[in-house]
């Protein structure tokens, strides 16, 4: 099996004339790495690969790689990919979406297919800000954070996406940066591997939007804040409330069993063609 | 099912939708519940299991149809059903479906609106909605049942044009046709016509997912089948990448126009009622249609030439077929529940050649024959 930069150009699709659309720096390519890497490892048929984007910077990852790919409207990719695993189950989706995308214009899909436990892979990049757009606050930018719409500072609290799947009743939630990239990886490629709706939040640097307008530096430096405030979740579980301020817990957060939706399904169609028979 | 003797049956207008969709083969329904299409929903979700099929019940109306598109981009016949406040919501991904050419059905059972206005009653308010709901330039395709049985074909119909032009059709029904019961003979279900998308003949490596061909619609591969391509619904180029080209841009919307503007002969269906010697012709589609017939032929009694065209093809406009008569009538009624909107387009087409008048209801009730014959009267 090739591995690191060899493996990844395998997926790459050789028609799509790059580059890519993202700023020198950005995060998003750290997680498409990982996400190939996963994908490598797991030797999984290209042809059995859908990947599914809504809209927004981390939405145009799909379009790179040799997949069957969709590259949906804003918020809705998850009700595009349930479309998909439901009427072919045999098809491993994997959902990519932005912090806007999956939690303010499609936080109703997102609870609900958590709840729902249909068999998808969600992965969720966080860069806390509305890149495309050029850098307005979302439903994940930190309280008093600057942006093109919170001059002021932003007067709104933040969601934790991986909070919010685990409340929502998903059946794996785990979360990783773009600084701890191999862990990232690690962790998608368990999450595709579960039975059941999987969510891996990837908090990723925008440095050319967020980061410039709080002034937090590069992108290296941006990936030095993520290595800091990253805590495995095992030394987080150790850390008085205190010693949490700032910082958050990266690792897998929830794995649990629950019926998965399309196998439910299967039983009642048995159920119901037994009763017709 | 109860209600059946042989293959005649006592339907609803909903059931017979749901009739006409299993038989031409829809295999995934995903849906909200709303009134009155609700019967729709509630039966699939009965009947689906037993044949294979796919009922899922969405958190609203925008993911409902996101499914559907993705389920018909896996391979499978599709479809949803709402009504006003849920096609409202709809627009956005009915939109994708026409950028991306994904086939799909959508049923509305038309209520009062605006918004939640009468969940119960009638209305064809949304006529303009199925043609312009959704943003920019696009082609659809919209058809009107006027009774069970035509509820029944149409969407069978509805099917096969949305696999044949990789367009969303939308099915506009009202509360009266949905919810009326008429008996109706089935056809054999070896006897119904079915049309399948046209899948890709060639290897996927010379697959180009958005090619022109000779109709304008190029094949479709499904998810899974070993061609491997990007969907978008951002302007693409042949290929199915996103592109800012402008000549890219224009290839690819005028194809996306041509598929309803250039078949329109195969998706324009309408009926005649009385019409060879008519000075007056009512204009009237939906459950409108049925009341005017009633009228016609009471004024056809007192000796009044009078006749209806029926579009069962709502969009594409019947342009051609308007226009012809027009010039061998003096006065078209065009009677719509609603505050006047297919008028504008009877009026666009006729121009001089005769008088258009309106006749307009919107306050939830049906027209009775004596209304219509009312305004026959008045225009002799």
């Amino acid at each position: 099996m090739e591995q690191g930069v060899r493996a990844e150009h395998k997926y790459f699709r050789v028609t799509k004339k790059f580059p890519v659309v993202w700023c020198p720096g950005c995060g998003i390519g750290i997680v498409m790495g990982a996400l190939i890497r996963a994908i490598n490892r797991m030797e999984l048929d290209k042809d059995k690969v859908v990947l599914v984007s809504g809209i927004g910077c981390s939405g145009r990852i799909p379009v790179y790689l040799d997949f069957n790919t969709l590259h949906t409207t804003h918020g809705r990719a998850l009700s595009f990919a349930t479309g998909i695993k439901f009427a072919n189950p045999a098809l491993t989706v994997i959902v990519i979406m932005g912090d806007g995308d999956a939690t303010a214009i499609g936080g109703n899909h997102f609870i609900h297919t958590c709840r729902r436990n249909i068999d998808i892979n969600a992965i969720v990049i966080n860069n806390c800000t509305y890149g495309m757009t050029g850098g307005q606050y979302s439903p994940t930018t930190p309280f008093s954070a600057l942006s093109t719409t919170s001059r002021y500072g932003n007067i709104e609290q933040p969601f934790d996406i991986c909070e919010l799947a685990i409340g929502s009743g998903a059946t794996f939630v785990a979360r990783s940066t773009t600084y701890q990239a191999l862990l990232l990886d690690r962790l998608i490629e368990k999450a595709i591997r579960k039975k059941g709706f999987s969510v891996v939040e990837a908090i990723a640097n925008c440095n050319t939007a967020y980061g410039r307008i709080n002034r937090l530096g590069s992108a290296v430096d941006m990936m030095k804040w993520e290595k800091e405030c990253g805590v495995m979740v095992d030394a987080w579980g150790k850390m008085t409330a205190e010693e949490r301020k700032g910082k958050f817990a990266i690792g897998l957060l929830k794995d649990i069993e629950r019926p998965e939706y399309t196998e439910e399904f299967d039983k009642i169609t048995r159920e119901s063609q037994n009763i017709t028979a | 099912m109860a209600n059946q003797k042989g293959n005649v049956y006592f339907l609803q207008g909903n059931e017979a939708i749901v009739k006409g969709a299993i038989a031409v083969g829809m295999r995934f329904y995903a849906g909200y519940p709303i009134t009155p299409s609700t019967e729709i929903a509630e039966i699939l979700s009965e009947e689906l299991p037993k044949l294979g099929g796919k009922y899922i019940q969405m958190e609203d109306e925008i993911g409902s149809i996101a499914c559907v598109v993705g389920a018909s981009i896996a391979g499978l016949k599709a479809m949803t059903a709402t009504s006003g406040p849920g096609f409202s919501l709809m627009q956005e991904n009915i939109g994708f479906a026409c950028m991306a050419e994904v086939p799909c059905v959508i049923v509305n059972v038309q209520r009062v609106g605006p918004s939640t206005g009468i969940p119960t009653h009638p209305a064809q308010g949304d006529m303009m909605q199925a043609r312009w709901g959704t943003h920019g330039d696009h082609p659809i395709v919209a058809l009107a049942p006027s009774s069970v049985k035509e509820c029944f074909d149409l969407t069978i119909k509805a099917f096969n044009l949305s696999e044949k032009y990789r367009v969303p059709v939308i099915i506009l029904s009202d509360e009266i046709i949905g919810h009326m019961r008429e008996k109706v003979e089935l056809p054999a279900p070896d006897s119904v016509e079915i049309i399948n998308r046209i899948k890709p003949s060639v290897p996927p490596e010379w697959y180009k997912p958005y090619d022109e061909t000779s109709n304008g619609v190029p094949p479709m591969a499904n998810f899974g089948e070993g061609y491997r391509y990007n969907i978008t619904g951002l302007t693409h180029d042949k290929m199915g990448f996103p592109t800012l080209r402008a000549d890219e841009t224009r290839e690819l919307m005028g194809r996306l126009m041509k598929k309803t503007t250039y078949f329109k002969s195969d998706i324009i269906m309408m009926e005649e009622f009385m019409l060879r010697d008519a000075e007056i012709m009512v204009f009237a589609y939906g459950s409108v249609a049925r009341v005017a017939m009633a009228a016609i032929r009471m004024a056809r009694e007192r000796g009044i030439k009078v006749g209806l065209l029926k579009p069962l093809t709502v969009w594409p406009f019947p342009k051609i077929q308007v226009e012809r008569l027009s010039k061998k009538i003096n006065t078209v009624i065009v009677a719509e529940l609603n505050a006047g909107q297919m008028v504008y387009e009877v009026e666009r087409v006729v121009k001089k050649d005769a008088r258009v008048e309106r006749l307009n209801k919107y306050d939830g009730e049906l027209f009775t024959p004596g209304e219509i014959l009312d305004k026959i009267m008045e225009v002799v």
